[in-house]
Order: C-alpha cells, then structure tokens, then sequence
C-alpha cells in the first residue's frame, strides 16, 4: 500500500515535472500506432469478407448434385442462421422460335443471404438493388438472354412445361460466376414454380445449393457440425473455397498486412527500449538517494512495478482512444481516392490489443532496464560514476524475445512465416550491429583528416560506441522495413495489375463444339479480340488412387475429399501456359503423345495428397483408364486464362473431347459483336467477366487500402524510433554544446559537428537499410507474397538519402534547442 | 556511549592498476551527540569513511557498529531500513529530486519510513530552517543555500541518531555556507543528534567538537 501510494504520487510529479512525457508519449505512440493498424484491419478483413461472402450469397453454402436432406437446413435454424435454397439447372428458355441455354436458379424467398441482386426496369437499363425474388409466374431474366431470344421484359418465355413472365432484366446476382457450369446467361426464378416447368426429373443435371448465413461463431459450430455429417458427393464451402480469385488476393492481403503490422510492433518496442533507458539514466541519481534515505531493493521494485503498470494502462486507453481517432480518419480520407464506399465498423478486438501490447512490450523492452534501477547502489549519492551493475544479457535479452516472438506470432498465426521473419531480423539485427561497430572503428582512423565540426561530430560517434551502434540498429531497421515496404508494395500492386491488366480477358466461352472451334476462333480474331489459348474440356470422375477406391481413402486436407470426388473438368494441352509454373517433374514432350500421364495442379497435390508417380483412375463417359501423375503446376488463377486442376497430354482424351473452351478480351468502346457471335455459334455460351472482374478489383481496392494505411502507421512508428533515439542523448549532448561554446566554439561549429554526426550516422543506417531492405525485399517477393522481385537501385538511392535527410532532419530538429541554449544555464545546472 | 564504531576497517577496491587500499585498518569511536569533522588533502579517503561509517557501502575487513548494530553483518536492505531509523545525510550537491516540491523532498524520507504525519512533520521541518513560505517551490526554483537548508531539513526531519555531512558548504559562497552551518550545529545542539562531517573548509571543523586528520587511508 505504501509502495502504491508513493508509485503514484511520484508519477503524478514526475508527469507534472514531464520527466515521464518521454516514456509515456513512445508507448502511446506506439499503443495508437498498432491499434489504428487494427481497427483498420479490422474493418477492412470485415469488409473483405463480407464482398467475398456476397460471392458465395452466403457465409456457408452447401452444394450437391443430388437434392440435400431437410435436416440440414432445420441443424441451420436450430442454430439460429438464416438460409436459403437455390436450385441450378441448365435449360433452353425459348420465346418464341428463339431459343437460348441458360443458367436457371430457382430460389427461395431469403435468396440471397449475403450481397443484392440488382435488375433494371429494361433490358440493358440502369441497375438498382432488387427486393426480394421473382414473384410466383414471373422471372428476372438477364439482358444478354432477352437479346439473343429477341424478349423484352414483360414478354412471356417458355422455360420447359412452364410459361412464365419476365418482370425484370435481371443484373447481377452475388453468386453469379462461383463455377463453370453457370457461365451461360442466368435467369432467376421463385423457386415454387420449379415443379411446374418440370425440368427436374430424376437423372436432370441440377446443382442443389443451401445457404446459410448467420453470427461467425454459429457459422463455425454449424460448419462442423456439417463437416461431419455431410454426404459424399456434397460440397462445403466458405469464404476460404469461393473462388481462386477471391481466395488468392485475400491470401496476399492478410499475410501482406500482418507483416506491416509486426513492423509497426518493431518498430514501437525499440522507441520504448530506447525512452526506458533514458528514464533509468535519469533517475539513477533519484533511486540512489532513496536507498540512502532507507529504500529497500524490493519496496523500490515495487514501486517501479506499480508505476509501469499504470503507465501501461494510461498508454493502452490514450492509444487505443488515439488509434481510433487515427482510424477514422484514416478511413475518411482514403475512401474517396480508392473508391471504397463502405467499411463495416470496426471490432472492438483491437482494444484488447492495445492492452495486451501496452503489457507485452513493457514487460519485455522497458522492465529489463527499470527493474536494473532497483540494483542501483546507494552510495552513487557519494560517487556518481558508479551505477548498477551491468544487465546480465539473457535477463536483458529473453523478455524482450518472448516479448517480440509472442506478438510475432499472435499478428501471423503461422510458425514458418514467424521463423522466417525472426530469423531475418536476427540476421539484419546482427549485421547492423556489425556495421555500427565498423563505424566507431573507421571513425578514429578518420578524425585527423577532417575539420573540428566533423572531428567533434565523428568522435561522438565513436565515444558513445554502444549507444551508436544501438542507434544504427534504429535507425537502419526503421529505414529498412520504409524501404521494405515501398518495395514489397510495388511488387504486390505491380503484380496485382500485370496479373489483371486493362486486357484482361473480358468474355468466356465454353461448349464450342469442336467442328466449330476454328471457324469461331477465326470469328474472334476478325472481331477485333485478343484471343487467349483454347482448351478443350471433358467432364469426368476419378475412381481411384493407386488402385485403391476413393471411399477407402483418407485425405490431408479436409476439401481433399471434395477435390476428388467431384465431377472433373480435364483438359489435354500441348503447351504451358505463361501463368502455369512447373514445380515438379516436367512438362510433356513430343514422345508423351498418347501416353497415360497427367499434370495435376498444386492445389489439388497438396489437398489431395499426391505425389509423382501417383496412379489415378478416371471415368470419362463410361470409359475407364489410368494414367500416372508426371507434374506439378503451380496456377495462377488470377490471369482470367482458362485453367484446369488437371491437364493431360495430347492423343490421350482426343477421342472424347465434348467441347471447347477460350477467353478473350474485348476493348472498350469497341462493338461488341456478341449478340452475331451468338446467333452465328447457338450451341457456344457467352459469359460476360466484367461484373466478376469488377468483384475481384472491389477486393483489390479494400486490400490496397489497408497497405497504404499500414505504411503511413509505420511511418509513424519510424519517428518514434528517430525521436526517442534522439531524446536519449540530449542530456549530454546539451552539457557538451554548453562546454564546447564555453571553449570558445561558435553556435555554427556546435550546430555542423552535430549536423556531421547524424548525418554519418544516417548515411550508415541508410547503406545497411538498402542491403537489407534488397534482401528482404527479395525473400518476402519470393517466398511469402509469391510475387515477381524487381531489383530496383532506387532501393539505394532512396536509402542513402533517406538515411541522411531523415536522421539528420530528426535529430537535428530535435537537438536544435540544445545547441542553442546558454552555456551558463547548462553548465551551472550540471 | 559510542553512537558509531569503526573496528580495524579496510577499503580495497579494484583498478586498472591492481588492487587499491583506500582505506586502511582504521579505528575510531565517536560518542553520541558529539561533532567530528575528518579533514585531509583530496584522495585520502575521507568519502570512502563517510560511505562506510553510514552503511552506504561495505569494507572489505573490520567492522562498522551504529548504534549497536553491526551494518557489515546486514544485507543492503538491512542497511537501509537502519539508515531509514538512524541516519541523515547532507551533501554538497544537495541531491534533491528535481521532480519533487521542497516540502516533497523533506516528506520522502517520512514516507519511506511509512509516516502518516509525513507532511505536517515536514512543513514544521522547513519553518524551522526558514523555508515556510518556500514549500511549494522546485529546486531549479531555489537559490543553492536554499536547496542546501532543504537538505538539511530532509536530513533532520526523521530525527536522526547521526547525521552525515560530505562537504555540506563545498558548492557555497562564505556567506551562505556559515548561515546553513550555524543551521546545522544548532539544529545538533537542540536535537542532541551526533554530526560528523567531511570539509576542506577549516573553519567548518574548527567548529566541531573533534577534528581527525586523514591521509592515505589512515588516520594522522
């Protein structure tokens, strides 16, 4: 209780006194730094999921060929989801004599749990958000369908036994384009009329699909209660299986923002280290009297205790307060130049994390050194050099490990990602301190060929040896991970748009026969498109593994099951396509015509559990055979090029390719001859990309605008580092201006032999900041984000000056009052 | 009756050069309520006694009684809880918290010994050296002969057996430095608390009851 008392009555005066500001204002910066990180995050991951959940029109969507049991959607309510039937179908709808195939979903009245469906009043008419479904006897018919079948919306159309009324042109549903099967024109119908038109009759090809959607934990407990109840044959899916597109650019954006994240916890601890340091050197003198006056060791590390307590609650509230402030405006002013419309708020999660961070990084970065104070000897009061006895390394080093690797971990969720970075910052740690140890030895060997301003600013360098190579760690991470940042995010968003470039095919087509397949290439080409590869595609299933059937086998993955079991799309391919990059065994050549071999994709390795050499059985159209696997493809999804899980070698399937596939892309502006290509080619179906690409770009946006944000945050935290490294040696550097001026030097050769220290000091960190920063850069392209590296000299360029620009600005701006204050103030202070 | 013994004490300490004996096998007793200055030129060992003869520090043969208690048998904490009951210090720096009021300086020893009167003890403790109307003041706010009476009231306030004084007028003019002395001695003749002292300043000894002569770790 007295410790309490005095804990908090000292820190009252001492924040009166602004002793603590120093220490208190690092962790609150630090605190709002990471928390705004995670408000931000967390409001666009909410976003992000949700836009892909409109892909799915739901949280969960279970699928089947076959009709699926009531008792899933009567688990669903008991667990109080909402849900949704749909029933898809391919048909001819005619009107008339014309006639079109088309995508018919027959939905209940809840469709769609997530996202809208938007119509217009006429055919190719201005979109609005639809409520609710089709009326019973009437549909929602879209725009391309009524071209081709020459309808207009209130027109009647026959959709097998049925006669029904199209009430609206149909837009955009939220589950459009989730597979291939529905890439012909959609109509959208109640599902009580889907008796009446009589298009499913036992053996009909339907695709039966339940919605739910609901709290996250009730979607996770029905998700595993369905996991383990789900029939084969039936497929779950989520946000994390919607789509590869989708999944893929969320996969780059999480890992993307944990790892700035982790920069700005960095970046944050080291400003704490450094402010704890300084708090420790100025209240040595303090402690020391009170041992004198009958302090004892533990009331004094209690005290301390007490005190870093508070602080750590004081910081936690005022950053979290702070980082939510930052957020919003953050937000606000990024909305409108990234074209986001609407975030979701933000989870209160990141409060909790500010606590726990405010916790961790005291504990690991300022306890070490505070708690040294309590081993201060009390008869300092009578010598003042002597000080606590040195940190014993392991108790100075393993909290602030555990510290570090514990928030490393707890923001990447991933062991290999955490080792990685842990082991790179080891790295890049030990080197600069390497770098910063050279220095202070080159600095000797150069103070006699320069002039008294350098002499003074270089022998600083050297004479505060540990402090400069502490600062030159600072400093060079703080640049390196700017630099790293800068790099990485060229590299994503470069990436992001060679993968999605303004030619981005914009058309599929499938069921081309194959009779037409050169005629309607030659169609395309004469249109004005670029035409990507085409593929054939054969539907078929496997059977077995190795000789053994699939019912006997288990997976490691829990869609392994899925994967092999569903309904194949094979292709056979002479070449390999730019976005496909072999990783195992090799590509076929002129002798693997005819040969039982197939290339499969990694996915469906890694799902399914495959290796080379593996045999897997097929049965396509009754016919059963074995092939061998020969390769590993790792697949861009993202090129909107046709792709396959698994591509056999020409002379193998030849016989029983059905149809054919391609895409191509259509310039802007340009007449789009579809509606001839359709009338020409009536068996091909036309799918229209640009409203799922406009999907994926939504994505890209939402994601682009966390990376900005998190690199103006860690920004932020570098300052932090700069000031509070500054901060530390002002005391000195105010006595040793005071004695130099008092020598006779001027306040110009004070100011330039301080200009001449940070700026090497700068010039170092920035030279050791571009190696690693390249490095790095080159690892996390490779490895992490799975993107090209570019190497770039401007890395170095950039470096250097900003190495020189931003530690000599900072410190110089933050030693300016120093040098300029009256020698005989400093010198009497003392 | 002895208030402070020292029994055949040595300092060594460790240099670059090799060990080095900063005081050596040095006895003396001093009696309660008495005044002792230990004069001798600079690096003979007067701080190094005063550090041992309080507790701040430990020899390294021979022992230190205080008030009956032998400080070299105590752990550091034991030292300071005695230090806390029985001693006072003045030093030629002052060594006031920055941080804290002239009443917050002379409160904290009191608080350290757990005092609920802490601050009426200590308000009563600055009238009595002159600072009544000061107590509210910071140290960078006050001249040094008046951070040095501050000193001296911390000093005093928890009633002190010994009072340890190292240079107590080094860092003021002549004037000052006899007003806080004439303030230390009176405040040793009403409280009966023993001083001993380290000065260069001869007059400062002269007025103690006992002078030892120090030189190379003994005493001349």
């Amino acid at each position: 209780m007295r410790a309490l008392t005095i804990a908090l009555r000292t820190l009252a005066r001492e924040w009166r006194s602004g002793e603590l500001g120093v220490l208190l204002l690092a962790l609150t910066i630090a605190v709002s730094a990471l928390t705004a990180v995670g408000f931000v995050v967390s409001r666009v991951s909410a976003a992000v999921d949700l836009q892909a959940n409109e892909v799915l029109a739901a949280d969960l969507r279970l699928e089947s060929p076959s009709p699926l049991a009531a008792r899933y959607l009567a688990e669903a309510r008991r667990l109080g989801l909402e849900t949704a039937t749909s029933v898809g179908t391919l048909s001819v709808v005619f009107h008339g004599d014309a006639s079109q195939l088309t995508a018919i979903r027959a939905v209940s009245p809840t469709y769609p749990l997530r996202g809208t469906v938007t119509t217009a009043a006429i055919a190719y008419g201005p979109a609005s958000p639809a409520t609710g479904i089709p009326a019973r006897g009437e549909v929602w018919a879209e725009s391309r369908l009524l071209a081709t079948i020459g309808a207009a919306v209130g027109d009647e159309v026959a959709i097998g036994a049925a006669t029904l009324r199209v009430s609206r042109a149909l837009v955009t549903r939220p589950d459009q384009g989730s597979s291939f099967t529905e890439l012909a024109p959609s109509l959208l119908m109640n599902a009580e009329d889907l008796a009446a038109t009589g298009l499913i009759q036992p053996g009909s090809r339907a695709r039966y699909a339940a919605l739910f959607a609901g709290e996250r934990t009730a979607i996770e407990a029905f998700k595993s209660w369905l996991a383990a109840h789900k029939q084969r044959g039936e497929r779950l899916l989520d946000i994390s299986e919607s789509s590869p597109q989708v999944r893929s650019a969320i996969d780059r954006a999480g890992r993307f923002l944990s790892l700035a994240s982790l920069v700005s916890v960095l970046l944050c601890s080291i400003a704490v280290a450094m402010a704890a340091r300084r708090y420790v050197q100025r209240h040595l003198d303090a402690v020391a009297l009170m041992k004198t006056l009958g302090g004892t060791r533990a009331f004094i590390m209690a005290v301390t205790l007490l005190q870093l307590g508070v602080i750590a609650v004081i910081a936690a509230a005022v950053g979290a307060a702070l980082g939510y402030v930052a957020q919003a405006w953050l937000i606000h002013a990024l909305r409108g130049l990234l074209a986001v419309t609407s975030l979701p708020p933000p989870s209160l999660a990141p409060i909790v994390l500010a606590i726990l961070t405010a916790i961790a990084v005291l504990a690991g970065f300022a306890l070490p050194p505070l708690l040294q104070l309590s081993r201060v000897p009390a008869i300092r009061v009578l010598r003042r050099d002597v000080g606590p006895p040195p940190l014993v390394i392991w108790l100075a080093f393993w909290p602030a490990a555990i510290a570090i690797i514990g928030l490393i971990y707890w923001v990447v969720r991933d062991f290999v990602l955490m080792a990685g970075f842990v082991t790179g910052l080891a790295i890049f740690v030990a080197v600069l301190a390497l770098g910063g140890a050279m220095l202070v030895r080159v600095a000797g060997a150069l103070r006699g060929h320069v002039g008294v301003a350098w002499r003074y600013g270089v022998a600083n360098l050297a004479r505060r040896r540990a402090e400069s190579v502490v600062q030159v760690v600072a400093f060079g991470l703080g640049i390196m991970v700017l630099l790293l940042l800068a790099l990485v995010r060229r590299d994503l968003l470069e990436d992001w748009r060679a993968s999605l470039p303004a030619d981005v095919p914009n058309f599929f087509f499938v069921n081309i026969p194959p009779g037409d397949r050169d005629a309607f290439l030659a169609y395309l080409h004469e249109a004005g498109a670029e035409v990507s590869r085409a593929l054939p595609m054969i539907r078929g299933r496997m059977t077995a593994i190795n000789g053994r059937l699939l019912d006997e086998l288990s997976f490691p993955k829990e869609d392994g099951d899925g994967f092999a079991s569903r309904e194949q799309n094979l292709t056979w391919s002479t070449g390999l396509g730019a976005d496909n990059e072999l990783v195992a065994g090799r590509w076929w050549r002129p002798e693997d015509a005819g040969q039982p071999l197939v290339s499969i994709a990694t996915e469906y390795r890694d799902s399914i559990g495959l290796k080379l050499g593996d045999r897997l059985s097929f049965d396509v159209a009754g016919e059963s055979f074995t092939v061998q696997v020969a390769s590993v493809r790792q697949v861009k999804w993202d090129s909107f090029q046709p792709n396959f899980f698994l591509v056999f070698p020409p002379g193998l399937l030849d016989a029983t390719a059905g149809t054919w596939m391609t895409s191509a892309y259509f310039a802007p502006g340009e007449p789009r001859p579809i509606a001839q290509l359709v009338k020409r080619f009536p068996s091909v179906s036309v799918f229209d990309l640009d409203s799922i690409l406009a999907q994926v770009r939504g994505v890209i946006d939402k994601a682009a605008v966390a990376v900005q944000s998190v690199f103006l945050f860690t920004l932020l935290a570098g300052f932090t580092v700069l000031l509070a490294a500054v901060q530390a040696s002002r005391d000195e550097r105010r006595f040793e201006s005071a004695m130099l001026r008092t020598l006779g030097a001027s306040r110009r050769t004070v100011r330039a032999g301080v200009l001449a220290e940070f700026v090497t000091l700068g010039l170092l960190a920035g030279t050791l900041a571009a190696i690693g920063a390249s490095l790095a850069g080159y690892l996390v392209a490779r490895h992490v984000l799975d993107v090209t590296y570019h190497f770039d000299i401007r890395v170095w360029l950039w470096g250097l000056a900003a190495g020189a620009v931003f530690v000599a600005g900072g410190g110089w701006l933050a030693t300016r009052a120093v040098v300029n204050q009256s020698p005989l103030l400093t010198l009497r202070r003392g | 009756m002895s208030v402070l013994k020292a029994e055949n004490i040595t300092k060594e300490v460790t240099s670059p050069e090799g060990p080095l004996t900063i005081v050596r096998e040095l006895s003396l007793e001093i009696a309660a309520g008495e005044s002792v200055a230990i004069v001798g030129p600079s690096g003979a060992g007067k701080s190094t006694l005063l550090a041992l003869l309080a507790g701040l520090d430990t020899p390294t043969s021979g022992r230190v009684l205080l008030a009956g208690e032998n400080l070299t048998a105590l752990d550091e904490d034991g030292r300071a809880r005695l230090r806390a009951e029985r001693v006072g210090f003045v030093f030629q720096a002052f060594h006031l918290i920055p941080a804290l009021t002239a009443l917050e300086n002379v409160m904290l020893p009191l608080e350290l010994a757990g005092r609920r009167d802490a601050q009426t003890l200590a308000a009563q403790t600055l009238e009595r050296v002159g600072l009544g109307a000061r107590t509210g003041h910071y140290p960078r706010q006050l001249s040094g002969g008046e951070q040095q009476r501050v000193a001296l009231a911390r000093a005093f306030v928890t009633r002190p057996a010994v009072l340890f004084a190292d240079e107590p007028t080094g860092n003021l003019d002549s004037a000052t430095g006899t007003r806080v002395c004439d303030l230390l001695f009176g405040l040793n003749r009403d409280l009966g608390t023993t001083v001993v002292l380290v000065t260069h300043d001869r007059t400062l000894a002269k007025r103690c009851g006992r002078v030892l002569h120090m030189a190379a770790g003994r005493l001349a």
